[in-house]
């Protein structure tokens, strides 16, 4: 686990070169569009005197002064299906979006939606030599969680420490200076494809871009469409993409659960193109268009025309009704989020004292799904939009954009993960200069 | 009957999103970054130029008919009638110095006046000693002016070579031939005495009731002066405070008739101890007068 410790802190360090030179390019790469957006960062480093997270939950530090959405392409299931198209449909996305921020972009984070995401709870007790818990501690304490076998070509994502407990006392977020004997620790742990990673990491490489960072699209679509309040309490974002559905459990301001379900608008699009013998795009437009999952006796008498360019009169000129279409839509609505439903249950959603459900994505905003999901999946159903941040232009205010701009988020203040503690000092290799440096540091 | 000419446009066509080319993105992003665009923007064209420039006058003869067009437009420019200079005109004058002057300017009209080089003119015309100042201008309807001021003689100066005319400052004015042209202005003799004809002057000046009697002043050494009157006589005068010590004499010479006396030589240059030197005749008659046995060994 060194090598992702180590690539994961040199990214780290590549997120600090970007801010450092103040524009660092969102990309999030999703099945159906790839967003890019640009952000400048002004007075990153004098926001970082106010204490605590700081006006705008930290989000007033940026601007987005570029945004560019382009159609996606060899993307399935959220996961880099066809390199070199997407890769293509990168290059439009960055170039459009520097082309509108007129500043070049050297630094990327990303995020993706599929490549199977999994998610461990992980545990660790520390007996303190020293009655008063230091760094080292706190180290040594996350060193002892003990790590799940997580199957062979897999990487971590994300590991993020959700809760400490000294003694009796749980759900301590920053223990340091507090007294006690014995220091436990709560971590989760999300995993993913390795595979998958490798191929984004090419991708963004073949761009001549760095990658700065990387992040899960139901994390970050979480970040953005929660309030304060739904995060803190707990809550779960349905982040419903085009060949994906992240879901997040969020808890005390962290994320405690993360999952997928590889269904998702596209399969919608495609059940109506299939049933009605129409092209994917036609298909599209009649979803985005006229989609619904509630029939009225008023849909019966609504017709749509389905168009076409086949020479065959009869076939261009079919009308069907609403209800055939709404007809169509709703048992793949119904799969998805009985899929979700059951990943929910699976995961313990119930026992959480609030159990808020926020729908949010580009799939999301088929009317009347909030109806739909409040029976399936609890009566708390909420449809989430995304934070409102600076400078983002307001074709990409949408549900759609939510991962995005919680990946921007993630950008300007992203959580501490494992990688941003210290390494306990007797994980250094013996003969270590940073050892040495460590002991000096320790006794002086 | 339908038209067979144009297919209809397809309503809902997808709006093409063509992505750039590697080289495209590339170049893009080249064309992003803020250094590229400077030189692009100022350093290329500087360069170009500046190229361009070395390649035309790498070629010695270009670079001189380079700078012969320009030469033969500036003489050009320089030859139309408006700037020609056609006339001297010299003012303030006698007529033999601007005579004098005209030689010695010997400037060949016409002439465009941006080949008149004035100061040079100037600093010839001054070098005339007879010249005090000399103003030169160009005027209207190409005439050179030159406004002279004269020196004017108040010193006649006896030296070694022989007689010269000194202004107020003791500069040389002009040759004299005779003392007799001049017997108007005071003669002076004697090594310095050209560079301290103020002096002389300031002692002119206080001569007062004796002036008539003044044949000359006498720079002695360079250091002092001696007045000469007539019948012989001299006034030794020191070099420090020589019109005080005059304008002592006169006053003595006013209440005692002094000078009137037979005497060969007042000698002031003590101030302590002003000495007399009586004519041999007046000093015998003197002594024989105070009862002094006359001496034989000497005649002063």
């Amino acid at each position: 686990m060194t090598d992702l410790y180590q690539s994961q802190r040199a990214m780290r360090h590549m997120r600090r070169t970007a801010m450092q030179r103040g524009v660092v390019a969102i990309l999030d790469v999703g099945t159906s569009k790839i967003a890019c957006l640009v952000l400048r960062f002004d007075g990153f480093e004098q926001m970082r005197d106010i204490d605590g997270v700081g006006p705008m939950a930290g989000q007033s530090t940026f601007r987005v002064i570029g945004a560019a959405t382009t159609r996606s392409r060899g993307v399935r299931f959220g996961e880099i299906a066809v390199m070199n198209e997407t890769e293509r449909a990168i290059r439009t996305a960055v170039q459009a979006a520097q082309k509108m921020a007129n500043v070049r972009v050297d630094h990327v984070i990303a995020c993706f939606s599929g490549a199977e995401p999994r998610s461990y709870g992980l545990a660790g007790e520390w007996e303190l030599q020293d009655s008063v818990v230091t760094e080292q501690d706190v180290a040594r304490v996350m060193a002892a969680c003990d790590v799940p076998d997580i199957g062979e070509a897999r990487d971590v994502l994300h590991a993020q420490p959700v809760n400490f407990a000294l003694d009796h006392r749980t759900g301590l977020g920053d223990p340091r200076g507090q007294i006690g004997n014995r220091l436990a620790c709560d971590m989760h742990m999300l995993t993913v494809d390795a595979s998958v990673v490798q191929n984004l990491l090419y991708c963004i490489k073949r761009c001549d871009l760095e990658l700065a960072g990387i992040a899960s699209s139901a994390y970050v679509a979480g970040i953005s469409s929660l309030v304060e309040d739904e995060q803190e309490l707990g809550a779960a974002c349905i982040d419903m993409g085009g060949g994906a559905t992240g879901i997040s459990i969020f808890m005390k301001k962290h994320m405690i659960y993360a999952d997928c379900v590889r269904m998702g608008g596209d399969h919608v699009t495609s059940d109506i193109s299939k049933g009605l013998q129409v092209p994917l795009a036609v298909a599209e437009r009649i979803k985005t268009k006229h989609g619904g999952v509630h029939a009225t006796g008023m849909d019966d008498r609504e017709m749509i025309e389905m168009g076409g360019d086949s020479g065959d009169w009869e076939k261009d000129r079919r009308q069907i009704s609403r209800t055939e279409l709404i007809g169509i839509m709703r048992p793949r609505v119904e799969e998805i989020l009985e899929e979700v439903r059951a990943r929910l249950d699976v995961a313990g959603f119930d026992h959480l004292p609030s159990q808020q459900v926020v729908l949010t994505g580009g799939a999301s905003q088929i009317p009347g799904l909030d109806g739909l999901a409040s029976r399936i999946l609890g009566q708390r159903v909420r449809m989430g939009r995304p934070l409102r941040v600076q400078g983002l232009p307001q074709a990409a205010t949408g549900a759609a954009f939510s991962s995005a701009v919680g990946l921007c988020l993630f950008a300007a203040h992203p959580q501490d993960e494992w990688w941003d503690f210290d390494i306990p000092t007797e994980r250094y290799p013996a003969r270590s200069l940073k050892r040495a440096i460590r002991w000096f540091k320790d006794n002086w | 009957m339908q038209s067979l000419g144009r297919a209809p446009q397809r309503p809902h066509a997808i709006r093409r999103d063509p992505a750039p080319s590697r080289w495209q993105y590339r170049m893009q992003r080249l064309w992003l970054t803020p250094l590229f665009r400077v030189l692009f923007r100022v350093g290329l064209p500087v360069a170009s130029v500046g190229l361009i420039a070395a390649l035309v006058l790498h070629d010695d003869s270009r670079r001189a008919a380079l700078v012969q067009t320009y030469d033969s437009l500036s003489e050009q420019f320089q030859d139309r009638p408006e700037f020609r200079v056609s006339y001297l005109s010299i003012e303030g004058a006698s007529r033999d110095l601007a005579d004098a002057v005209r030689a010695k300017l010997a400037v060949k009209l016409p002439e465009s006046s941006f080949d008149l080089d004035l100061d040079a003119l100037r600093q010839k015309a001054e070098a005339l000693d007879a010249v005090a100042k000399a103003e030169l201008r160009v005027r209207a309807g190409g005439v050179l002016q030159v406004l002279l001021t004269e020196r004017a003689p108040v010193l006649v100066w006896r030296n070694d070579t022989g007689l010269e005319l000194l202004d107020a400052t003791g500069h040389r004015v002009a040759g004299l031939a005779a003392r007799g042209d001049r017997s108007d202005l005071p003669l002076v003799a004697g090594e310095g005495a050209d560079t301290h004809a103020s002096e002389a002057l300031e002692l002119l000046d206080a001569a007062g009731p004796i002036s008539p009697r003044i044949r000359g002043l006498v720079r002695m050494g360079d250091r002092r002066w001696d007045i000469v009157l007539d019948r012989e006589q001299r006034i030794l005068l020191p070099s420090d405070g020589a019109v005080a010590a005059l304008e002592r004499l006169l006053a003595l010479d006013a209440a005692e008739n002094l000078l009137a006396r037979d005497l060969v030589a007042v000698d002031l240059r003590n101030e302590q101890r002003p000495v007399l030197r009586l004519a041999p005749f007046a000093l015998a008659e003197a002594r024989r007068a105070l009862g002094i046995i006359e001496t034989t060994e000497s005649d002063l």
